[in-house]
């Protein structure tokens, strides 16, 4: 099961209300390389990869619900205070009608989320190789995202949720030496 | 209602947030280098001190983990009070 802890796992500060950003990092939010689509890729993948790499991908994929918490922040406070007027002005008309403030699993463009974004071959290299490249993809949504926005305080934050990415890479590739290593000494013995 | 929020609470917060983040990489390293005694020894030393400023925070802002996680809820159900992290 799954325990919830009362706490960001980094601080979430916006400047001011700016519904378009808000619009932007909802690529990371619904998005084929955002945040959802990283914790439901592992924490499905986990069943059928060898053991030695169930635990990297159980504490990844809830690291990556910390991280769609704190998108939702973002979101959330970019947008809390937007008048319908400010909304439409951001390009989020479309979404108000829809779903008023609420938040919804869909991309900066205001495409659904879908499964189609995340691939279980059952091959644990393929499936790992997939989530060392949602992670630089994710990395370099990352870097647009702080290239595009005019708010310090959240770029702050965006920083953090970059490195994240690269320490997950990181792991990952770790994981795939850990598992021909052992293919290899299999051949061996 | 949600409680009242003071300094106080964002700088034991930063605290448990810096602290806990020492956790999460020390975690997801011991993943792939479950051999490495010094990080290990690491973890524990932080988990140890994480427990020990989570106390303290809790015993003034309520408890921070749902289902039982949090032993002790105080003498009134608090868990349902915000701020929730979204709103601080």
């Amino acid at each position: 099961m799954w325990v919830y802890e009362k706490k960001l796992q980094y601080p979430v500060k916006v400047s001011t209300c700016n519904p378009t950003l808000a619009k932007y990092l909802m690529e990371q939010y619904g998005g084929a390389d955002g945040e959802l689509a990283a914790a439901l890729r592992y924490l499905n993948q986990r069943y059928t990869i060898p053991d030695k790499v169930i635990g990297l991908l159980t504490d990844i994929g809830t690291e990556e619900f910390a991280h769609l918490e704190m998108i939702a922040t973002m979101v959330y406070k970019l947008t809390k205070d937007a008048t319908p007027e400010q909304l439409r002005e951001a390009g989020l008309g479309d979404h108000y009608v829809n779903h008023d403030s609420a938040l919804y699993y869909h991309n900066a463009a205001g495409v659904p989320w879908t499964a189609s974004y995340i691939q279980a071959k059952g091959d644990p290299i393929a499936d790992l190789y997939e989530d060392i490249a949602a992670e630089e993809k994710a990395r370099a949504t990352y870097q647009w995202l702080i290239d595009i926005s005019d708010d310090p305080d959240l770029n702050d934050s965006l920083r953090f949720l970059r490195e994240r990415e690269i320490v997950h890479s990181m792991r990952f590739r770790e994981a795939v030496e850990i598992l021909k290593e052992d293919r290899e000494q299999k051949k061996i013995f | 209602m949600a409680k009242q929020i003071d300094d106080e609470y964002y700088q034991l917060m930063g605290q448990i947030q810096a602290v806990d983040f020492v956790l999460v990489e020390l975690t997801l390293y011991l993943d792939t280098h479950p051999g490495d005694q010094q990080a290990l020894q690491q973890f524990n030393q932080y988990s140890a001190y994480s427990r020990q400023i989570k106390q303290v925070f809790e015993q003034k802002y309520g408890p921070l983990f749902q289902f039982g996680v949090s032993n002790d809820p105080g003498p009134r159900w608090d868990w349902g009070r915000g701020p929730w992290p979204w709103q601080v």
